[in-house]
């Protein structure tokens, strides 16, 4: 029973790492179409952000929850006015600039940090459950998900301005015309989205810590749930994270972490095979 | 005017490659010339993603894995067999092999772009996963060691085809590889020219078209994949000969990234840029590497990100558009 109760724990806290790394690219990639190669990036920069803080000295909780979104946020907002806007939507151009941005940042980090890993103990201690123990911070990386994901949703689905977001992504001309600021309104979600990446890698770096590099192992997931997620951003990648982290995790315990991480691809490859426009393509087509 | 641009960039090519093949290795010190070798290996791998990419449309971002599965199986092959002979074909088939199945799989589901480049990625980081796991003396194919993250080291070279004693080393193995870079080269111009040519760069402008005209889309898509996937099996073979070394970072993110970059640099949907892209960024970030003046990632980041910024519509008006938003003064251009 308690095995059980230890082996559910990991699995739920499989899905939830993987929804905090993607949600943030599920507003950039999945609402605004923009192929941030840097989001790997945006992560590491908030792990950074929250490290940095709290080891000068600044309470543990503001450092992740506050600072660590903002600088995110400040940094999107400077990437989308002085970059993203001005390649006009141009996939090739987007995807040589913000590969371009992620190499900067990983070459930033290293000359100013260097080539090390940082972190933070993970807070709170551990519980012990029979004869297992395991970290508190796992239940706060779950709620921290799960808050991040339903507020989000709650966000778009019933408040004006969510309303607005929606329908400035889905037809910007006929937003434009109904006198939506369209402009303002993409660099709003791309702050947004930032700020959720900065928080992902706060929340993330007592456990993984960080370093310059440490983007690239996010990267790929990210966009690979939000892609399988489909066409609705928010309720695809959230699906689709549930998923590939209950198969990646579940293939991990039953064999090596390795076996695990092909898992993931593989489940990938195959759903897009199956479902070629994603989750959402076909099922919960209404959802947001 | 067309006939004569054709025939100009075609004798300019020849010039080039004549160069590169007779001149270069006369006048070269035996180090530049090494160091030129790997340019010229990856300047075939460039020319198997503008191949994919910028004329069949196949937004491919795991050339990597066929490069890298041809390193590995020449460099297995031929620590089993000794002579290179049967490994370096082996190493241009099996890559080609894959790229078969792989390209059923993607071009008969017609899977969106966006899809396909996400897909082919996720394979590369499973190779990169797999062939990294594989630390440890259980893993082994015959005689070869997979050795994980450390690679298989001491590849034996590549040898005249029944002469294992014939070794092609340093200012040879340049040559050969400068001739394969030419022979690819040409090749690929003269398979544009063709009818098959003509119906790939069709498919690419208009799938739906070439199709209500009765051309078979997915074959020709799964054709241009599979010849793109054997020329980046025969870069792999020379890049595990060249440093008779392989290792899983061929088929790791950054490298499939850089792959990408050299051909946009040099200007998707020409051949000769893919070329001139690939030397000119490797050159760059050797260079920088050498200086150690700067974060070799700081500054080609930085330059990447001016360039589209910049560069993609000519410089000057880049510059005045820059400057005209950073006044506030932004008018969306029509």
């Amino acid at each position: 029973m308690d095995h059980a109760l230890v082996v559910g724990l990991h699995l739920l806290h499989a899905m939830a790492s993987l929804a905090l790394i993607s949600v943030g690219l599920a507003v950039i990639f999945g609402m605004l179409r923009v192929i941030n190669f840097a989001h790997g990036e945006f992560l590491m920069v908030g792990g950074y952000a929250f490290v940095l803080s709290a080891g000068a000295g600044l309470n543990l909780w503001i450092a992740m929850l506050v600072v660590a979104p903002a600088a995110v946020g400040a940094l999107g907002f400077l990437v989308e006015r002085f970059v993203i806007r001005h390649l006009h939507g141009d996939i090739i151009a987007t995807i040589l600039a913000t590969w371009g941005l992620s190499l900067f940042l990983i070459g930033l980090a290293a000359t100013v940090l260097g080539y090390h890993q940082q972190g933070v103990a993970p807070p709170f201690g551990t519980v012990q459950f029979s004869s297992y123990s395991i970290g508190i911070y796992t239940f706060f990386v779950i709620l921290v998900a799960i808050v991040t994901v339903v507020s989000l949703f709650v966000w778009l689905r019933w408040s004006r301005s969510g309303l607005l977001a929606r329908g400035a992504m889905q037809n910007p001309g006929l937003a434009a015309t109904l006198g939506a600021d369209t402009k303002r309104l993409r660099t709003a979600m791309f702050v947004l989205g930032s700020a959720l990446s900065g928080l992902a890698g706060a929340v993330l770096a007592p456990l993984a810590g960080v370093l310059p590099e440490i983007g690239a192992t996010y990267v790929v997931k990210a966009f690979i749930t939000v892609i399988s997620g489909g066409a609705t951003a928010l309720t695809g990648t959230t699906l689709a994270a549930a998923l590939f982290g209950f198969t990646s995790q579940a293939a991990a315990f039953l064999s090596r972490p390795v076996v695990g991480e092909v898992a993931l691809l593989v489940v990938a490859i195959v759903l897009l095979r199956l479902l070629p426009t994603g989750i959402t393509g076909r099922y919960f087509r209404k959802a947001l | 005017m067309n006939w004569v641009r054709e025939r100009a960039s075609l004798l300019a090519a020849v010039a080039v490659g004549g160069a590169l093949i007779v001149v270069v290795p006369a006048v070269a010190e035996i180090f530049v010339l090494f160091e030129l070798t790997l340019f010229l290996v990856l300047a075939i791998l460039a020319l198997s993603l503008a191949w994919v990419w910028g004329f069949g449309g196949i937004l491919c971002f795991g050339q990597s894995v066929f490069f890298g599965l041809g390193g590995y199986t020449y460099a297995i092959a031929v620590i089993n067999m000794g002579d290179s002979t049967v490994p370096l074909l082996l190493g241009i088939l099996l890559p080609a092999l894959l790229a078969g199945i792989l390209g059923y799989f993607l071009f008969w589901q017609r899977i969106s772009d966006v899809y396909l480049a996400v897909i082919t990625l996720a394979v590369s980081l499973i190779f990169y996963y797999l062939t990294g796991a594989s630390a440890g003396s259980e893993y082994r194919i015959g005689n070869a060691l997979l050795g994980g993250y450390n690679g298989i080291p001491s590849v034996p070279p590549i040898n005249v085809p029944g002469l294992p004693e014939h070794q092609v080393v340093y200012g040879d193995l340049y040559v050969l590889t400068a001739v394969m870079l030419a022979v690819v080269y040409g090749g690929l111009r003269g398979l544009l020219a063709t009818d098959f040519g003509r119906v790939v760069v069709a498919v690419r402008e208009n799938e739906e078209r070439a199709q209500l005209l009765g051309y078979d889309v997915r074959a020709t898509k799964l054709t241009v994949f599979v010849i793109g996937g054997a020329i980046a099996g025969l870069s792999g073979v020379l890049f595990a000969a060249w440093g008779s070394y392989v290792s899983p970072n061929v088929f790791a993110m950054t490298f499939t990234a850089q792959i990408i970059v050299w051909v946009l640099v040099g200007g998707l949907g020409t051949l000769s840029g893919a070329v001139v892209g690939c030397v000119l960024v490797q050159a760059a970030m050797t260079w920088l590497g050498e200086a150690k003046l700067a974060d070799t990632n700081l500054v080609l980041g930085a330059a990447f990100v001016v360039l589209v910024l910049f560069a993609r519509r000519g410089l000057v008006p880049g510059t005045r558009s820059l400057l005209a938003d950073l006044r506030g003064r932004a008018r969306s251009a029509p």
